[in-house]
């Protein structure tokens, strides 16, 4: 039987990298949610420029389930090359649309399926004699199809048309005219709609669309950063490039039409450290954005970074490791290298977004805590938060809000004969005190080093002075435990002994895995961890529950080893759900996994007798 | 590691300079270097240079990496501000300071094993990128701290002290400063303060990457016969193609030499540089024909010093990237921060 759903199915488009599919595969994500409908779109593309083949995938959810789901239920075919593999990747009772141009063997589709052949490249060639126009215009047409058989509401997708191209009236037509190519054709040929279909909802709210790197970006904008230095790397380059683009937008005086900002591009992640961290110490708010191979680079710095005490944020945009990895895949797996990031005996400070609206307000946050805590911040995005339109709500800025700077000393506080010891904990928080170069003309300078120093920060080789240095920095992290978001807890409305932990981007599909592990009679609670170090009540929540999963997406269970190492937790307590095939991890592998092995506790009791191996 | 303090007091009469400091205001601690090492001359040179240039010392920042010459900064200005950074990255770090403050004056100290080995990357693009700073190699052909391995600007043929001949080709950071883009190159010698000293002050009056190569021999690893970086081949070698006579502040300034001897500089930011030549044939200007004299000179085993190259309008990195004449970090949230208005306009694009 034909798969009916209104408002909820998954839809993928297979297309060829550097074909022009990627502006018509929006357009079709966006028309949808113009309709109220709820979507969430993910690419999945290959290390690559032009010519290998790329996904555009599109949840659509009235019940706002944003994580990827797995499964198709509509397969837009444009690619010869994974025909096969598509073709096989529909669910049972799904619809393929391809392009009937050229006949194809009855061996080449399945008998369980709806078979929508459109003539795209026969409708192209008619109707355009420019081949790259044949090309463009065949990713549109098959949209224009798509609204047919969908449903869809087109004056919303001409109003979409319309936005993209505002004063460009050719363009407009064009495109307006190619999307009606595609629709005409499917209403006169073809049965429409489909099983699948859209219908307008209210279900968006004030909601925005918008990727993870933007979203941060702009969050290190409204906190005041003003350096920034990067290497190129997928998949935080788009960061750094928001970054620029904000800036541009946002941070030129319009008197001067100076800038108010100071971005380079390094020569390499050890450059962009550097000069983040010169920046930081003298005063300005710098970051950069990089991926695991620049973690790995930066690690030296990093433990000058924590070891000197000066403020950094890091942009972590998670790729699937180790070594170059899939550089295009998503996985949370630099937990312990950023944690423990460079030799020695080193913690940092991480933060966890969940989605864009989080990466903007933990972006605006990091810069706040680098000051306050005067060491890096990590902000540990990953690719499928990233570099993928998310539905999220709207960024939100206090205008009372005031930067946090910090401990700085003044030349002021310095003439009014302040007892200025860089590493000097005064208050008992472990945080010293520091000056900015050319504060004073004789008091409160210093020297920074790598190397161990005494409280008045002087070279020292003493045991008893460095031991008391690093009991302070452990004071520091102590400290910082309770500045940085706490974890967020949501218990089930059913007792039960059983608990869940997880983070970043595996909240929508955790979200809708728990609706399914309700429904299959499972009860679970809760905790969202936003940051390390962990707040005390990651321990209690363990503590109340017999056996906690801990759901992450890297084969090492960085986060649940982090946890058993830093709140001195019995690893059997902790059940590690591990997805990392570079995929996003979903639902229905979450509740699946986690039902098999609650099933499995609920097993009756082996017959005596019977031979345990 | 400086067990000797010293004393504060200091005789009533020693000169002072134009802001009132004396001479001992522009030291450090006391060096904890070998007795004799040509490093602690530059660092002499430096405070004699800050002292007539009459710097306010808290307005200087000094950055090095790793090794002997990065420990130098302890050694002199102990009113500023120090950053020793991780090996060969000073560069890196200098830049973001540079970026954040572009007030005061950057020095950056280095040695051959820091800028022409592990920090090569680094020293090559913080000069391309214009950063305006004065950056200072203290060259001595090899590493002092870990005890005498050859460095990578030690001359194929020069002998260690054990005895082993380098066979490696030398890398010449004036070469590669005046490739990437340097807008004021010097060599000198820690052996010649007299050259050395007018050669630093006109470095710290240049806006734009000011970089100088000072041979400094290694008195523990680095100066016996067969060394190509030892005070005596340095002096039987040494080929000034000319000589600093004075360097002026921003004031105008009178000159009374016999027109032709002298040459006057003008530097962007209003100083002057009087330029003695030495060679007749050399002009400061012509970076090409700079780059081909040091080969050629080099070829015959001639040391060449002096001041060799200046771009009189140069701009600086801050000039490239446009920034706001305030420096970055004395923005706060009125000049940084856009506001939640623009970003409900911004929460409305998105829908």
């Amino acid at each position: 039987m034909p798969i009916e759903s209104i408002n909820d199915f998954v839809v993928r488009f297979a297309n060829v990298n550097g074909s022009g599919s990627a502006s018509a595969n929006e357009l079709f994500a966006r028309s949808v949610l113009r309709m109220g409908i709820p979507v969430a779109p993910r690419n999945i593309f290959p290390s690559n420029i032009q010519g290998l083949p790329t996904w555009y995938e599109v949840r659509i959810s009235e019940a706002n389930h944003l994580g990827a789901r797995g499964g198709t239920d509509l397969m837009v075919a444009m690619n010869p090359q994974t025909w096969d593999k598509d073709v096989a990747g529909i669910e049972p009772g799904g619809y393929l649309l391809y392009d009937s141009t050229k006949p194809l063997p009855k061996s080449k589709f399945r008998d369980d399926i709806t078979v929508i052949g459109v003539p795209l490249t026969a409708i192209c060639n008619r109707e355009y004699s420019d081949p790259r126009q044949r090309q463009l215009f065949k990713n549109i047409v098959y949209v224009g199809a798509l609204s047919a058989l969908l449903d869809m509401d087109v004056a919303e997708m001409e109003k979409l048309i319309a936005e993209q191209y505002a004063g460009k009236e050719k363009l407009f037509d064009a495109n307006k005219h190619a999307l009606h190519l595609g629709r005409d054709w499917v209403m006169m040929n073809l049965d429409h709609p489909i099983g699948l279909r859209l219908k307008r909802a209210a279900a968006v709210g004030d909601r925005i669309f918008i990727e993870g790197n933007s979203a941060a970006a702009l969050g290190a904008v409204y906190s005041g950063a003003t350096v920034c230095a990067w290497y190129p790397i997928t998949p935080s380059s788009s960061l750094a490039e928001a970054f620029t683009r904000h800036c541009n937008r946002l941070r030129v005086d319009p008197q001067t039409k100076k800038n108010k900002f100071a971005i380079i591009q390094a020569e390499d992640e050890l450059a962009s450290i550097g000069i983040v961290i010169g920046a930081g110490w003298n005063g300005a708010r710098a970051f950069t954005a990089t991926s695991g191979p620049g973690i790995s680079l930066m690690q030296e710095f990093l433990g000058l970074a924590y070891f000197a005490e000066i403020p950094a944020v890091i942009f972590d945009v998670q790729r699937a490791g180790p070594s170059t990895g899939m550089p295009t895949r998503t996985q949370q797996t630099d937990i312990i290298s950023c944690a423990y990031a460079s030799h020695g005996d080193t913690k940092h400070v991480l933060l966890f977004p969940e989605d864009p609206a989080e990466a903007f307000e933990f972006a605006a946050a990091a810069f706040d805590l680098a000051d306050r805590l005067q060491t890096p911040i990590f902000v540990m995005l990953d690719l499928d938060i990233g570099m993928n339109h998310r539905l999220s709500r709207p960024l939100v800025w206090d205008d009372s809000r005031k930067y946090d700077r910090g401990k700085i000393m003044t030349a002021t506080a310095l003439e009014a004969g302040a007892d200025f010891g860089r590493y000097l904990d005064v208050d008992g928080d472990g945080i010293p005190y520091r000056t900015l170069p050319g504060t004073h003309p004789s008091k409160g300078s210093f020297f920074t080093r790598g190397t161990s120093r005494d409280r008045y920060a002087r070279y020292t080789e003493e045991g008893p002075a460095y031991a008391d240095n690093m009991q302070r920095l452990l004071r520091k992290f102590e400290t910082a435990k309770d500045m940085v978001p706490r974890p967020l807890q949501a218990n089930s409305d059913k007792p039960t002994k059983y608990g869940v932990i997880y983070f970043g981007s595996t909240s929508p599909a955790m979200h809708e895995a728990i609706e399914l592990l309700e429904t299959g009679g499972h009860a679970l609670d809760r905790l969202r961890v936003r940051a390390f170090p962990f707040h005390s009540s990651v321990t209690s929540f363990i503590g109340e529950q017999d056996f906690v999963f801990v759901v992450e997406q890297n084969r090492d269970a960085q986060l649940r080893s982090l946890i058993v190492n830093e709140c001195n937790i019995e690893p059997v307590r902790l059940v590690p759900i591990l997805h990392y095939d570079g995929t996003p991890i979903t639902a229905r592998f979450i509740a699946r996994s986690i039902a098999d092995r609650l099933d499995a506790l609920k097993v009756t009791p082996l017959r005596k007798g019977k031979v345990v191996s | 590691m400086t067990y000797v303090v010293k004393p504060k007091f200091h005789h009533p009469e020693l000169p002072k300079n134009e802001l009132g400091f004396t001479h001992r205001d522009y030291e450090g601690a006391v060096s904890t270097l070998c007795a004799g090492c040509g490093h602690d001359s530059i660092s002499s040179s430096i405070i004699e240079a800050c002292f007539e240039l009459s710097i306010a010392p808290h307005r200087v920042a000094k950055l090095s990496g790793i090794g002997c010459s990065s420990k130098t900064p302890t050694y002199f200005l102990g009113s500023s501000h120090g950053f020793n950074s991780v090996h060969g990255r000073m560069p890196s770090v200098l830049t973001g300071a540079n970026l954040a403050n572009r007030d005061l004056i950057y020095l950056g100290v280095s040695g051959d094993g820091d800028s022409a080995s592990i920090g090569f990357g680094q020293f090559a693009h913080a000069i391309r990128r214009g950063v305006d700073m004065v950056y200072i190699v203290e060259n001595n052909g090899v590493y002092g701290l870990t005890k005498g391995q050859f460095s990578a600007t030690a001359d194929p043929g020069s002998k260690s002290k054990r005895g082993v001949v380098n066979t490696d080709n030398a890398i010449d950071l004036i070469g590669i400063a005046l490739q990437v883009g340097a807008t004021f190159v010097a060599r000198s010698f820690s052996g010649d303060k007299k050259q050395l000293t007018p050669l630093i002050k006109a470095a710290l009056e240049h806006r734009g990457a000011a970089f100088i190569d000072v041979i400094s021999p290694c008195v523990a690893f680095n100066n016996h016969a067969g060394s190509t970086k030892s005070f005596d081949y340095v002096r039987e070698h040494n080929d000034a193609v000319n000589k600093l006579d004075f360097v002026t502040g921003r004031d105008a300034i009178k000159v009374d030499y016999a027109p032709g001897s002298v040459e006057l500089v003008q530097q962007h930011d209003g100083s002057t540089i009087a330029l003695r030549k030495l060679d007749a044939d050399y002009d400061v200007h012509d970076r090409l024909a700079a780059m081909s004299f040091l080969q050629h000179h080099a070829a015959k085993g001639q040391i060449v010093t002096g001041l060799l190259y200046v771009a009189p309008e140069a701009e600086d990195l801050h000039g490239h990237l446009n920034t706001v004449e305030t420096p970055l970090n004395a923005l706060g949230e009125k000049e940084l921060c856009p506001g939640s208005a623009v970003l409900d306009k911004f929460n409305a694009s998105l829908r």
